[in-house]
């Protein structure tokens, strides 16, 4: 007892200067929002290094609204996070999937377009899709396509140009993919020139089997990586996103990016404006400021994906705009579906199927 | 006496309540989401689905064989080991110079492999040095069982060099003494006598071998699916928590199986 009480007194001093040291730091390190009211403060929700920072305190500046700025890295945070309700964000950033799925659960404000300016300025071809027909709910931020990048001093173009390609024998044990239900199943369903949001039963299952085929060709199943064993010249072929494959362009010249004949899928992610938001005003004062095609050119040169603002892209480099990574020309986009939301059984359909498909391949593999 | 158990019981409150908050409750709403479906009913359906399923099956049955090629070769590493260890002068330095790397963080010592393993990787160059060019070293089941054998070899290691430091000396002199061979004397004293580290030691390598789940993303490339990665995936991605616990439940299952095949048996003194 005599020893365990300068001990345990200790532990608890120690904390105590710990805990006082943190606020203290904290206090010195962030001086306290001036905004006495929640009327002259923005919420933003959105994904991780998105935004150049500098048009945050030129928003700021103009309009008088302090920001507050969180991030998330996945569309499931930003999902279970405004369902719970505890935050009350004023803009979020869904991928299109989820502007669908969180209309059909309610979570999603519409939008008042007497409060909007700067509509027009948007690619008409990102506009009025599935997953939210007359974008009430949602407008496009920032928006890209899936294609294949390549090592050309291993592979050629034209053992490429099509989906279908990919299962020749040549590439075995070559092929990075990408990780995620839709994304992995993808090239299967363009092989087999299937719609990407297919509900039928018997399609469902032939990109199984399509899939499964693949196999002995895949290297790796991988997220980010990709980015780095291309770099490095580990991997030669990888099924990847335009904005990471000008990434490793930047990085490694002989990696070249194409779209094959079939069209790849597109993606955007979306300004929304959650139903529980507790600044809708300065929303739409956020809303209208990154419309405004000047921010908007700003914006994209900083993140380096491609801008769904066409009125912004004269105010940026031609060699960013002239770029058929980024900006791909408009017939190779002619096929492209963009990905839509389905009732939640079909969801999780395509999520067994990714499961079941993903460890078939493991299995066939088997130890070598 | 009275004051000894109220005591005893005062002294049991952070046991039981930690027991309590993260261990039996946790387990609790594993059971109930695996007997339960989507729609919130009683059922057996998930665990229908991991015996009849061809995935569930074949994959649980591929986990077990991971982790007994890991957990035997830890084993062949590490017993020699333990046994030279336990003879050399300054033991208490090299022991902490294999127990060092476990106080940097698992994530890290992975990252570091996908460097060393890389086409520019330090392995590689050394390949290529010596004339053997380079290979695809990632994303394949060997650099899977490699890396996994690394990160698990101090967990094997250390309960084998304490019961092997625990055997008397002088009962080793006395075999050599009686004119045992060195052979000999390894297979019937040493190794019966450490007997209760090496078991602890295959539970401690072998049931976090079944549920590898980061390894098999990063260094197997997703090549390789073990009831770990499972188990991530229906969280995470298909958020089927039901199929999630049912795999989990089937897991807790395998690892008191190996519990009570490597419990300690009849006690010494």
């Amino acid at each position: 007892m005599k020893k365990i009480v300068p001990f345990v007194s200790m532990m608890i001093v120690v904390l105590v200067v710990l805990v006082l040291g943190q606020n203290w730091l904290a206090q010195i390190n962030k001086p306290p929002i001036k905004a006495a009211n929640t009327n002259q403060v923005l919420n933003i929700y959105n994904w991780g290094d998105y935004i150049d920072p500098a048009l945050l305190a030129k928003f700021t500046k103009e309009t008088g609204y302090q920001v507050n700025y969180d991030t998330f890295d996945s569309n499931q945070a930003l999902e279970t996070k405004v369902k719970q309700g505890g935050t009350h964000y004023d803009v979020i950033f869904p991928s299109e999937y989820l502007v669908s799925k969180m209309t059909q659960e309610g979570l999603l404000a519409k939008l008042d377009y007497s409060k909007i300016h700067g509509f027009d300025n948007l690619s008409k071809h990102l506009l009025n899709q599935k997953y939210d027909p007359h974008n009430e709910h949602s407008l496009p931020y920032f928006w890209g396509t899936t294609g294949i990048m390549y090592n050309d001093q291993v592979f050629h173009a034209s053992q490429l140009d099509s989906w279908g390609k990919l299962w020749n024998p040549i590439f075995k044990d070559q092929l990075l993919l990408i990780d995620g239900p839709r994304e992995m199943l993808q090239p299967a369903m363009q092989a087999l020139g299937y719609s990407l949001n297919t509900e039928n039963q018997a399609e469902i299952k032939q990109i199984f089997n399509k899939f499964v085929a693949l196999g002995p060709n895949i290297r790796g199943i991988v997220t980010d990586e990709k980015k780095q064993l291309m770099i490095n010249g580990d991997a030669n072929i990888s099924v990847t996103y335009n904005g990471d494959a000008q990434v490793v362009i930047d990085a490694n010249p002989h990696v070249k990016f194409l779209i094959p004949k079939e069209g790849g899928p597109i993606w955007t992610d979306n300004m929304a404006i959650p139903k529980n938001a507790n600044n809708k005003k300065a929303a739409y004062a956020f809303i209208n400021f990154m419309l405004n095609p000047k921010n908007a050119a700003q914006n994209a040169e900083y993140v380096a994906y491609s801008s769904p603002n066409q009125a912004a892209l004269k105010y940026l480099p031609k060699s960013i705009t002239h770029n058929p990574v980024l900006y791909p020309p408009m017939s190779e986009l002619k096929n492209a579906q963009h990905y839509n939301n389905q009732p939640l059984r079909y969801f999780n359909e395509y999520n067994e199927v990714y499961l079941e498909a993903k460890t078939k391949v493991s299995l066939d593999g088997g130890l070598k | 006496m009275k004051d000894n158990t109220r005591a005893k019981a005062f002294f049991a409150i952070p046991y039981i309540s930690w027991l309590a908050v993260f261990v039996i409750v946790p387990i609790a709403l594993l059971v109930y989401q695996s007997l339960t479906n989507a729609q919130g009913n009683l059922t057996l359906a998930n665990f229908h689905e991991f015996i009849t399923s061809d995935v569930y099956l074949p994959m649980a049955f591929n986990s077990v064989f991971y982790a007994l090629i890991i957990t035997a070769i830890t084993f062949v590493i590490s017993f020699p080991a333990a046994y030279v260890l336990s003879r050399l002068k300054h033991r208490q330095l090299w022991l902490m110079l294999i127990i060092l790397p476990t106080w940097i963080n698992v994530l890290l010592k992975t990252y570091a492999f996908l460097g060393l393993l890389s086409k520019s990787g330090l392995i590689n160059q050394l390949f290529a040095t010596l004339g053997f060019g380079t290979h695809n070293l990632l994303f394949n089941h060997v650099s899977f069982i490699f890396v996994a054998v690394y990160l698990e070899l101090p967990f094997m290691l250390l309960p084998i060099y304490n019961s092997i430091n625990e055997i008397d000396p002088d009962i080793l002199k006395a075999s050599r003494d009686l004119g045992a061979k060195p052979v000999n004397t390894l297979t019937q004293l040493v190794f019966p006598l450490s007997i209760n580290g090496i078991k602890s030691g295959i539970q401690a390598v072998f049931i976090p071998s079944l549920s590898l789940f980061m390894l098999t993303t990063l260094i197997g490339g997703n090549k390789v699916m073990t009831l770990g990665s499972a188990i991530e995936l229906h969280f995470i991605v298909t958020q089927n928590w039901h199929m999630g616990s049912t795999i989990a439940i089937v897991l807790i299952f395998a690892m008191a199986v190996t519990m009570y095949f490597t419990r300690e048996r009849g006690k010494r003194k």
